[in-house]
């Protein structure tokens, strides 16, 4: 089934009322990226403030504002700083900004529109787990983020922010940035760090940790870029303001990004909780002749949802209720005119071609699904298709090595779960062949 | 091997930022630099940086190989990348891409005879709000169709480089390269260089328009409940 969303031409006070820009506030202000602007707009003097502080307080203020990570798995940020040991070994903080989950684009513009919150965060998040370098991991094509973040160390560093004897504080810091070279598993926190040492981008074992044994073995804090960027603001903010923002069980804001059939795709920066009917609306309702026929909450990784789910509150525990997961808050909305097959088909794809190779159950179940998609596509799938896909999940979950196997399955389960006739249609040949079988080679 | 004076030079620059005795870090610089010179890894560019290393050549090109941007074969001064990837797919994304493939008469990954264009699909580029989105040697051309993206390489055939939607004013994929290997952005242009597109401010100027802002705060108030400890 489908649902018609209206789209009043302007989205009714409550609505409206849902956004609430922290994040995406300086992205209005042209120039933001450089530091004269950046200061004019607040900008360092969260760090002025954090520097007041001793370390240990900064970590207990983190975990007192309930500020949770941005990076797909909502991971409590204090808890995470305290869990880097201070036992005067080297120590790092790595940000990733390899944003390359299909669905998710709220990471680059807020680096190139807004970089120096980025470098403002490292040195605050720095300071409170006594890192002295900071690694900034961009994804190689984010080329205008790149451009952009080095100019703000440049600028921070000739400002006294960076550094030796950083605003006479005795702290130093050093942040580089670091461009990677195209590969979505890079992502993945431990295959990162290999990465960022010059090898093969391939998931660790763990444990051990990161936190303990990250970057060069040395006790490593990973955050995503986003988290990173909202930690100036909570300073300035205090912890009940950004618990304010946010919900019960998870503080602040989120930033939507809306992808798909709706009339203003986009960012949306709202408390945490907004339903996908509210975010629609915002975005001015679904693109002319489309109805609602599905959508992730959270990247290609997290279950898809059916329409059914329109008024569920996007936050953590609502959307995991509802059977899927938050990830990222990248909202792809797809109408009755999208097929979920094409779709899993073009995500596995996907999945196939990023597979680092290391574990078999990844490496060649992902290359197994694309094979019985194409059949099934090609309109020579058969109904025991269907049964191979599911036990082709079943090896995958939770017997891969790394989150992107499992990651993997989720678009094929949900959308057998919800749209099995889809299927159905390919094959019993209700429905045109995508493509030509003697063209592909389906077999 | 022989590689100039100033690429030498940089990759000494490239050493210095990561950690003593951790220069290993530098190899995914390394790799760009080299294209910065040949146009793609070239068994040259592979020996250069074991050399400066001190690691073995098969070390350098496991990693060159496990990386889609380190190209296998010369590519063109432009890199034009179409993403397919599910949003883009559903919005017309391999349209445009069989277009592109029509026009240039090449395959993914594959440069025209002139040697100036190289077309490949790309997966998904964090662009999904701008779908269907190509690049040029990275920058974004945003909401694009058949007909745009076949207006955008002629005019990069005719010697014109228009500007994008998003990004720097074009510069080649080897000067591209360069600020890969994590060097800065010479060009004033290059910086100033469109980030706010439509999509990017949808939610901020919703906001800005109604007059709704987050609740204000006091940004003095005292991190902690407690006084603050004195800072070290
Ligand atoms: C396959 C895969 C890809 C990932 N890609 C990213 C990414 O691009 N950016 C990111 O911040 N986290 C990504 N993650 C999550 C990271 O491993 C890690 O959880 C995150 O960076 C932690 O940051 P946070 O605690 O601040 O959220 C990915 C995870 C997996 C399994
Ligand atoms: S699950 Fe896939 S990406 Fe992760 S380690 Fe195994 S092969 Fe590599
Ligand atoms: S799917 Fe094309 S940019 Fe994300």
């Amino acid at each position: 089934m489908s649902v018609t969303v209206p789209g009043p031409r302007r989205p009714r006070e409550a609505v409206l009322d849902k956004l609430k820009p922290v994040v995406t506030k300086r992205w209005l202000s042209p120039g933001a990226w450089r530091l004269d602007v950046y200061e004019q707009l607040d900008g360092y003097k969260a760090l002025r403030k954090a520097l007041k502080h001793s370390e240990a307080d900064l970590i207990a203020f983190m975990k007192d504002s309930g500020h949770r990570g941005r990076g797909g798995a909502g991971f409590p940020v204090g808890m995470k700083w305290q869990f880097v040991p201070d036992d005067g070994q080297d120590h790092y903080l790595v940000v990733n900004a390899d944003e390359g989950e299909p669905g998710t684009c709220k990471d680059l513009p807020l680096m190139m529109n807004d970089p120096h919150a980025v470098i403002e965060g490292i040195i605050i998040a720095s300071y409170a787990i006594k890192a002295s370098r900071a690694f900034v991991y961009v994804r190689g094509e984010a080329i205008h983020a790149a451009r952009r973040l080095r100019n703000a160390v440049r600028e921070a560093k000739e400002a006294g922010y960076l550094g030796k004897d950083i605003l006479g504080s005795g702290f130093d810091l050093d942040v580089v940035i670091h461009s990677g070279a195209g590969a979505y598993i890079c992502g993945e926190e431990t295959a990162l760090l290999d990465s960022l040492e010059g090898k093969r981008g391939q998931p660790r074992l763990r444990p051990p940790f990161p936190a303990t044994h990250g970057l060069y073995n040395k006790p490593t804090c990973i955050n995503n870029v986003g988290t990173i960027a909202a930690v100036p603001h909570i300073v300035l903010g205090g912890a009940q303001w950004w618990k304010d923002l946010g919900t019960e069980t998870a503080a602040g804001t989120m930033i939507y990004s809306l992808s798909g059939r709706v009339k203003r795709p986009g960012q949306y920066e709202c408390v945490m909780g907004t339903t996908l009917r509210e975010l629609i609306e915002l975005a001015g309702g679904m693109t002319e002749g489309h109805e609602l026929k599905f959508f992730t909450p959270g990247g290609s990784s997290t279950p898809m949802l059916s329409a059914d789910s329109i008024d569920v509150p996007l936050d953590f525990d609502s959307v995991s209720k509802a059977g899927s997961i938050l990830g990222t808050t990248a909202v792809m909305i797809f109408s009755d005119q999208d097929c979920p097959v094409v779709s899993c088909w073009r995500w596995i794809k996907f999945y196939a071609h990023e597979s680092c190779g290391k574990c078999t159950p990844c490496r060649e179940g992902n290359y197994w699904m694309v094979r019985v998609y194409e059949r099934i596509l090609s309109g020579r799938g058969e109904l025991s298709d269907l049964k191979l896909l599911e036990s082709a999940c079943k090896n995958l979950l939770g017997r891969s090595f790394c989150g992107l196997g499992d990651g993997a399955t989720s678009c094929v389960t949900s959308s057998l779960k919800f749209f099995r006739q889809d299927y159905l249609d390919y094959i019993e040949g209700n429905k045109q062949p995508l493509f030509d079988a003697e063209k592909i080679g389906a077999h | 091997m022989n590689y100039p004076e100033k690429i030498r030079e940089q990759a000494e620059a490239i050493l210095v930022r990561y950690p003593e005795g951790r220069e290993r870090s530098a190899l995914l610089p390394l790799l760009h630099l080299v294209q910065s010179h040949d146009g793609y890894v070239s068994e040259d560019g592979i020996a250069f940086c074991a050399d400066v290393l001190d690691i073995t050549k098969a070390q350098v090109q496991a990693v060159s190989t496990f990386y889609t941007m380190y190209k296998r074969e010369p590519a063109g001064d432009w890199l034009v990348s179409v993403c397919t990837n599910t949003l883009c797919h559903a919005k017309g994304g391999q349209k445009v891409f069989d277009a592109l493939s029509d026009e240039l008469d090449v395959g993914h990954n594959e440069t025209t005879v002139d040697g100036k264009i190289t077309l490949e699909h790309a997966e998904c580029l964090a662009a999904c709000d701008y779908a269907p989105v190509v690049t040029v040697n990275y920058e974004f051309y945003d909401d694009m169709d058949e007909d745009k993206s076949i207006e955008l390489v002629r005019e990069l055939k005719e010697g014109r480089r228009p500007i994008p939607s998003r990004g720097a004013p074009l510069c080649t994929l080897r000067e591209i390269s360069v600020q890969l290997a994590g060097f800065e952005e010479e060009r004033t242009a290059g910086l100033e260089g469109n980030a706010q597109g439509d999509a990017t401010l949808a939610g901020a100027r919703l906001a800005a328009e109604a007059g709704i802002a987050a609740p204000a705060y006091d940004p003095n108030a005292p991190l902690l409940a407690k006084e603050p400890e004195e800072a070290k």
